[in-house]
């Protein structure tokens, strides 16, 4: 019976070969439009760390005085930790893993001559951020936290940043110089791009930023090295307020990895215990249940990465959609009350509603298979050109395979949905009364 | 002409007319909304700097190791630069409009306030004023003995309260002072006074991200940079000679530091369309996505005109043999068209008020304006007529004859 209806409606789409053409573009059209929008958002809010996200978090403090206000800049300090509080959260040690970190874009020389030294963006972060985060190591290893304590001038690079100064990866023991000084080379991982860059500080370009190399943390504060995030103080006294170890600027971020609820909740308590002290110390002024700690999922909704025109545009092609879906509801019902005679013909030599139903369905079907197909190609073709589009989220626009199947599945959804109205109204045609009009 | 037998006939295809008024209301409400964004995209990229932007040229550079007397070695650039001929004033700055990199401070109007009344950008350099030819409208701008080293004033901070003056932006003066003139008064940097003694016209934040309403509140700082503290060399140059200075520039710059790396030069007409690229790719798809839905509408209108004229055939040869002209037939299927594009435009301003509401709550749109309105109803009530015209006219064509044949 399938097969019948199959050659039925091939037939009647071939008759009107214009209109037939007309429907699958603008489903077609609407379908794309949308899947590129649906995509960018999708790979947008995508778990950066699959394996890792649900054992990693964030802790927040809010160390700023009753009366700050960052005057609706859109940047709260308190994103971000203080250097004090850091160091005791890293002292501490209460997660399986933790680790402070702060961004940082270096010059970088490459030994072999003749060639332009380039600016190299990477990270200031202490021992444990390499098993924190299961970074994998092509050569050597990350450093101790002894290394940590005596500022070891010690440098982890990237696959690519060793390959561009070195002109090879196996690095491991020769010396690097980053800005101002020399490093030792005790590691190369292979590349290893989280996106977004979930630990980075919210005001960088999350989904473009990839780190090139580590070095310690102690290394940036001790030579004061330039810092690539937000760097807020909210102290009276300009001195503390604007020095890496001063107690009233904030620009680190701190991760810490938490394997079961028992331990969540021991980490919330000690965070709340950490700021009471701290309150009674007389250095926090706000309540100290407002120290929070964030998932990372949490946290990057929490940071609401998606720039508005990404919503804007995702609004403008679902409405396009639907555009497109009332016109090809509106185009199928004339068609099918257009061919009234031929189903009261179908109707009065025996076939029921529903074999009408089911015809007209199946065509409507096939409408959508062929929109979807054309929607798949154009949606790849919109992805292309937000690759070529300026945003730091050109990148990582890829369909990855379960999107090309809810594309067509949502094609195929919305033709059958278009056809459904139609398909009802045109099934209830009496069987003999259209044979008497004509 | 009679519109009622319209009506009757448009009630024995109630869904479809439905299906068709409510496709051109969507296009219309999702086309008044689009115009009204891409115009605002546009605006935004018109946005004022203040500076001469066609005269300008800036090379940002790179130190490899801190230069070995960074300060002479400024003045032995400048020197250099404004050799170059072609040039006619150049400057080492902190900060150049456009490039997204910016040193703000928060200001206040007394010392005594606890939190700070807003923060501003600050431009540094000697010269300032003059390179970028921002327009001084009260005041004057610094005396050559005005001027202090960035450098002493960073390793000892007493010598910050030294500075005692500023010029700012007429904006920031209206912001501070609203209604008064700026010049005189004085704001505090933490405990630190400085006088107004200048105001120009505009002088944009080299980055935006607090905002387009805090775009021109801008401060001008009398400090002398060194080649350690700044790294963003910028040369006016006489009409015509852009180019040629460009090609000098950089040479002359790395001949005199060879461990120096040019990191680029370029035009700040180059820099300020670069700055602009996102809101004119997304008034490009705004564009794009009014194209296609019109095109989808017309097509769609095609498509339902031609069904209802192929449908209707024999009732046009029956009116025609009744003495109906071609016009008659052809200004009936006009002017149904007609009546469900207008039923349409008016569900779509409705709904067009409605998208702009909710653009409002979620992402700060400004109030539609009501010129946008009429340029969605014109450009449906267009594409209306146009497209039903090939199937109307494929209607009035239908001789008389039909009406005597059977099927």
């Amino acid at each position: 019976m399938f097969a019948y209806y199959m050659d039925l409606a091939l037939r009647s789409l071939k008759r009107n070969p214009v209109l037939t053409a007309l429907m699958v573009l603008a489903i077609g059209l609407g379908i794309g439009a949308s899947m590129t929008m649906i995509t960018v958002l999708h790979v947008m809010t995508n778990d950066p760390l699959p394996e890792r996200s649900t054992h990693l978090y964030t802790p927040h403090l809010d160390p700023l005085p009753l009366d700050y206000s960052h005057g609706g800049s859109g940047i709260d300090p308190s994103d971000n930790l203080t250097w004090p509080d850091a160091m005791s959260l890293l002292r501490a040690h209460r997660g399986v893993h933790q680790a402070a970190m702060a961004g940082g874009t270096l010059l970088a020389l490459p030994v072999q001559s003749g060639l332009q030294a380039l600016y190299a963006a990477g990270r200031y972060t202490t021992a444990d951020f390499f098993a924190l985060f299961g970074v994998p190591f092509e050569y050597g290893a990350g450093w101790s936290a002894a290394d940590d304590t005596a500022g070891a001038r010690v440098v982890v690079l990237s696959d690519e940043l060793a390959r561009k100064l070195f002109g090879r990866a196996d690095v491991v023991g020769r010396t690097a110089r980053l800005g101002e000084l020399d490093y030792r080379v005790v590691g190369v991982v292979t590349r290893w791009d989280p996106a977004p860059q979930f630990y980075a500080d919210s005001t960088g370009s999350q989904f473009s930023d990839i780190d090139t190399f580590f070095l310690p943390l102690s290394v940036a504060v001790n030579e004061d090295l330039p810092v690539s995030g937000n760097e807020s103080g909210w102290g009276d006294d300009e001195k503390t307020g604007s020095s890496k170890r001063g107690a009233a600027m904030s620009w680190l971020q701190f991760w810490v990895q938490l394997d079961t609820p028992a331990q969540v909740a021991d980490y919330r308590q000690y965070l709340i215990n950490y700021s009471a002290q701290q309150k009674a110390l007389g250095r926090f002024q706000r309540p100290p249940t407002n120290a929070t700690l964030f998932g990372l999922m949490d946290w990057l909704a929490h940071q609401n990465l998606v720039p508005n025109d990404v919503h804007l545009q995702l609004w403008l092609a679902l409405g396009f959609l639907f555009v497109c879906m009332v016109n090809i509801v509106a185009l199928l019902l004339a068609k099918f009350l257009r061919r009234s005679g031929e189903i009261s013909v179908r109707r009065a030599l025996g076939a029921r509603r529903r074999d009408i139903f089911v015809q007209l369905g199946v065509e409507s079907a096939l409408i959508g298979v062929a929109g979807g197909t054309l929607g798949l190609a154009i949606a790849q073709l919109g992805l292309w050109s937000v690759r070529h589009r300026p945003g730091d989220y050109a990148r990582i626009a890829q369909m990855d395979p379960s999107m090309l199947a809810g594309t067509f599945v949502l094609a195929v959804l919305a033709s059958v949905l278009a056809g459904l109205l139609p398909a009802w109204r045109a099934c209830r045609v009496a069987p003999a009364l259209q044979l008497k009009a004509s | 002409m009679d519109i009622r037998p319209i009506f009757s006939t448009l009630r024995r295809h109630k869904i479809t007319s439905l299906l068709l008024v409510l496709e051109i209301a969507l296009t219309c409400a999702i086309v008044c909304n689009a115009v009204f964004l891409i115009s605002q995209r546009l605006q935004r990229t018109e946005m004022v700097s203040g500076v001469a932007e066609h005269e300008l040229v800036q090379i940002h550079v790179a130190n490899i190791g801190k230069p070995a007397d960074a300060r002479a070695r400024a003045q032995e650039d400048l020197a250099l630069l404004r050799r170059i001929p072609g040039v006619t004033a150049a400057a080492l700055l902190n900060q150049v409009p456009f490039t997204n990199s910016s040193s703000n401070t928060g200001i206040k109007l007394d010392p005594t306030q606890k939190l700070h009344t807003l923060s501003a950008t600050m431009y540094m350099g000697e010269g300032v004023i003059d390179t970028l030819g921002a327009r001084l409208v009260a005041g004057r701008d610094f005396n050559a003995d005005e001027y202090m080293d960035f450098d002493a004033m960073r390793s000892d901070p007493d010598l910050q309260s030294k500075v005692g003056s500023v010029v700012i932006t007429q904006a920031l003066g209206e912001r501070l002072w609203p209604g008064e003139s700026a010049l005189g008064k004085n704001i505090y940097l933490g405990e630190t006074s400085v006088r107004v003694i200048g105001v120009v016209q505009s002088l944009i934040r080299p980055s935006l991200f607090r905002g387009d309403d805090s775009a021109q509140w801008t401060m001008v700082f009398p400090l002398r940079m060194s080649a350690a503290s700044a790294t963003r060399y910028v040369l006016r140059t006489a009409p015509g000679q852009r180019e040629s200075v460009m090609a000098a520039a950089g040479k002359v710059l790395r001949e005199n530091d060879p461990r120096r790396i040019i990191l680029d030069t370029k035009t700040l007409d180059d820099i300020r369309s670069h700055f602009f690229q996102n809101d004119r790719a997304m008034a490009g798809i705004l564009v794009g996505v009014i194209i296609a839905l019109l095109v989808v509408t017309a097509l769609g209108i095609v498509g339902l005109a031609s069904f209802w004229v192929a449908q209707r055939r024999r009732t046009i040869g029956v009116r025609r043999a009744l003495g109906a002209t071609r016009r008659n037939i052809l200004h009936y299927f006009q002017t149904e068209n007609f009546l469900l594009a207008t039923i349409g435009i008016v569900l779509g301003m409705v709904l067009a008020y409605g998208i702009n509401l909710f653009l409002m709550a979620h992402y700060e749109l400004p109030r539609l304006p009501a010129v946008y309105f009429p340029v969605g109803a014109v450009a449906l009530w267009v594409i209306g007529q146009l497209a039903v015209l090939g199937p109307a006219l494929r209607a009035a064509a239908v001789p008389p004859v039909v009406a005597t044949r059977s099927v």
